[in-house]
């Protein structure tokens, strides 16, 4: 096996336990440069807790999570994405009261200051940025909408958008596809498929369709614990799988 | 790809506010002047005064979504910097030789005091105190906020501390009476580096001062709230955690906006205590930070001119109605708190937009052919009109 200072992402022995509860009990998973990881399970095993570890918003119990080799649990959120680690909600996360643009411009890495944000220009290279993203998110005729008047779908596209202007190593998206059209759906597989090129992308998702068609690996958490881990035909054929989740 | 209004720094709202403000100047330089006499004019600039802090609870509470119920604490300590510089004037040696001890200010001999503490000593300076002006209450409001927001205290929360904090002034500034004047503040103030304040004509040039200041501040708010800056207030009085997984420190920006508004009221304080000729604990207190919050929200707690246009109206309703009838005015101020909380959450600026606007626009653009109906394009009452 490869020195685990080799993957892009290194979660080792994770713990958090909440008064006494164990949501995540001494995870290890690893992720490599270029892969897509999915993680699914049952609901409550723990799966949006981990992606809230590896960006900051839960504090670890114990453990360690390695980002390149730097340690993430001591970080504060926002240096976590400075680092390259962009986190996608489960629910819409996006501002409501400013436009399809201005969302995506507050998510361009530049002057992320006080002194910085009040000095920032809307030159070209943002425009232009904002533009090519806008495209790939379906949102071109949108840039001057507020972003309350968008559909759900397109909310959830807005923020994967503002994920990629920001241009992260590890992409982390949970439920991408939640309470998406089917036409929605296939057009979020699609655009999956184009944006998760040069990077990682760790998904949490429901849908078995989407997960076979995206996954290189998929690890499976019960009870916050890893139950089952390899591609997705070994998982699905995973006897201790099919009784917790697969099921029926 | 088609170049839209807003990519472009959005000419149009920009040209909107710009006559926004132009009104507002022409109606505080030139309208009020010529209607009122000098006592009444010199009213309207106090009200100013308080014009200041709205804007920066504009600011801090409508677009980032602080509510700070101790502005008076800001405004008061600006007030008391001023003050300080004017009292050391007025009590040269020579105009107190009758005092036990001559050369210190007034109330300081009545409470026994042999020399001026040194806390007063800078204040000799103007230069000192102009700078102080600003620089206390923001260094105050600095240290507040770096205490609440880095560990994020927000809500309810932060308004309840704001409001103890502004007990806690209150009740050591009544207490610590030789240093600072009591209950009844710092009075008798006469001069500003020699020019009597106390004349109809000092008052004039005052109240010119202070609306240009304000049109400066009102300028200088529209600059923060354009920049990128004002949009990530917004975006994190919406969803602070995307700003803040977007790689912003979001303590930094609430540290700065309430500083910010710190600042502003401060020099409302500064240019009261000008005017009006004195400063006490009473306008520093939770009362009148929680009336000031009234200013704002009367007017738009959205909108900088709104805010401006809700202060002098309730002010003016105030002195009227105290005049006429002096126990009806609380119950008339709790009745508009709840009007605005109830009926028009956006204030006199909401209903501006919702019902006046749309009219106006469409009278203005029958008149150019060329132009394409901009009312076509929804503006939501709250982020328009500023």
């Amino acid at each position: 096996m490869a020195n685990p200072t080799d993957y892009l992402l290194a979660v080792e022995g994770l713990t958090v336990s909440f008064d006494g509860f164990k949501a995540v009990n001494d995870l290890s998973f690893y992720v490599d440069a270029n892969e897509i990881h999915v993680i699914i399970g049952p609901n409550g095993a723990g799966k949006t807790t981990v992606l809230d570890l590896i960006c900051g918003r839960t504090r670890a119990s114990g453990g360690s999570i390695k980002f390149r080799n730097k340690e993430l649990t001591a970080m504060k959120e926002h240096q976590i994405v400075k680092a390259g680690v962009g986190r996608k909600f489960q629910n819409p996360s996006i501002y409501d009261d400013l436009t399809v643009f201005e969302n995506l411009e507050i998510s361009f890495p530049r002057g992320r200051t006080v002194f910085g944000a009040l000095a920032f220009k809307r030159d070209a290279e943002v425009r232009d940025r904002v533009a090519e993203i806008a495209e790939m998110i379906f949102l071109s005729d949108h840039l001057d909408q507020r972003a309350e008047y968008l559909s759900h779908g397109q909310k959830q596209w807005l923020e994967i958008g503002m994920l990629l202007i920001q241009d992260p190593e590890l992409l982390m998206l949970d439920e991408p596809v939640a309470g998406m059209s089917v036409n929605e759906r296939k057009k979020t597989a699609e655009l999956l498929n184009r944006i998760i090129q040069n990077r990682s992308v760790l998904v949490i998702e429901h849908d078995m369709k989407f997960v076979e068609d995206i996954a290189h690996r998929v690890t499976v958490l019960h009870q916050g614990k890893i139950l089952s881990e390899g591609s997705m035909e070994r998982v699905k054929n995973d006897p201790k799988v099919v009784e917790v989740y697969l099921g029926h | 790809m088609k170049k839209t209004a807003i990519q472009s720094g959005s000419p149009f709202r920009v040209t909107g506010e710009m006559t926004g403000v132009l009104l507002l100047a022409l109606f505080i330089v030139v309208v009020l002047p010529l209607g009122l006499d000098t006592f009444r004019l010199n009213m309207v600039g106090k009200y100013l005064t308080y014009a200041f802090v709205a804007l920066g609870l504009v600011l801090c509470w409508g677009s980032a979504g602080i509510l700070s119920l101790g502005q008076g604490i800001f405004f008061g300590l600006g007030g008391y910097c001023m003050a300080m510089f004017l009292k050391l004037e007025a009590s040269s040696p020579e105009a107190t030789k009758i005092q036990s001890t001559p050369g210190i200010p007034d109330f300081m001999d009545w409470n026994q005091l042999t020399a001026l503490p040194w806390f007063w000593e800078p204040f000799h300076s103007l230069t000192f105190s102009v700078v102080a002006v600003v620089a206390v209450p923001a260094l105050l409001a600095f240290v507040v906020g770096l205490a609440m927001f880095k560990r994020r205290v927000g809500g309810v929360y932060f308004a309840i501390i704001t409001q103890a904090f502004a007990a806690i002034l209150t009740i050591l500034i009544v207490g610590q009476q030789g240093y600072t004047g009591g209950i009844n503040g710092i009075t008798d103030l006469r001069t500003l580096k020699g020019w009597d304040i106390r004349t109809d004509e000092a008052k004039l040039v005052l109240y010119f001062v202070n609306a240009a200041l304000l049109i400066g501040c009102i300028l200088l708010c529209l600059y923060v709230r354009h920049s990128k800056l004002g949009r990530i207030l917004v975006a994190l009085r919406d969803k602070e955690d995307r700003v803040r997984f977007s790689g912003y420190d979001v303590a930094n920006f609430k540290i700065f906006v309430f500083c910010f508004a710190a600042a502003l009221s401060a020099v409302g304080g500064a240019m009261f205590t000008l005017q009006v000729g004195f400063m006490s604990p009473s306008f520093v207190g939770i009362v009148p930070s929680i009336e000031m919050v009234i200013y704002c929200a009367v007017g738009g707690r959205l909108s900088l001119l709104g805010a401006v246009y809700g202060t002098l109206l309730v002010n003016w309703a105030k002195t009227l109605l105290s005049e006429s009838f002096p126990e009806l005015w609380l119950f008339a101020m709790g009745a508009l708190f709840i009007g605005v909380v109830m009926v028009f959450p956006n204030g006199l600026a909401g209903l501006y937009q919702q019902h006046l606007a749309p009219h106006l626009k469409r009278a203005l653009s029958r008149g150019r052919p060329g132009v394409a109906a901009p009312a076509a394009t929804i503006i939501p009452p709250h982020t328009a009109a500023d």
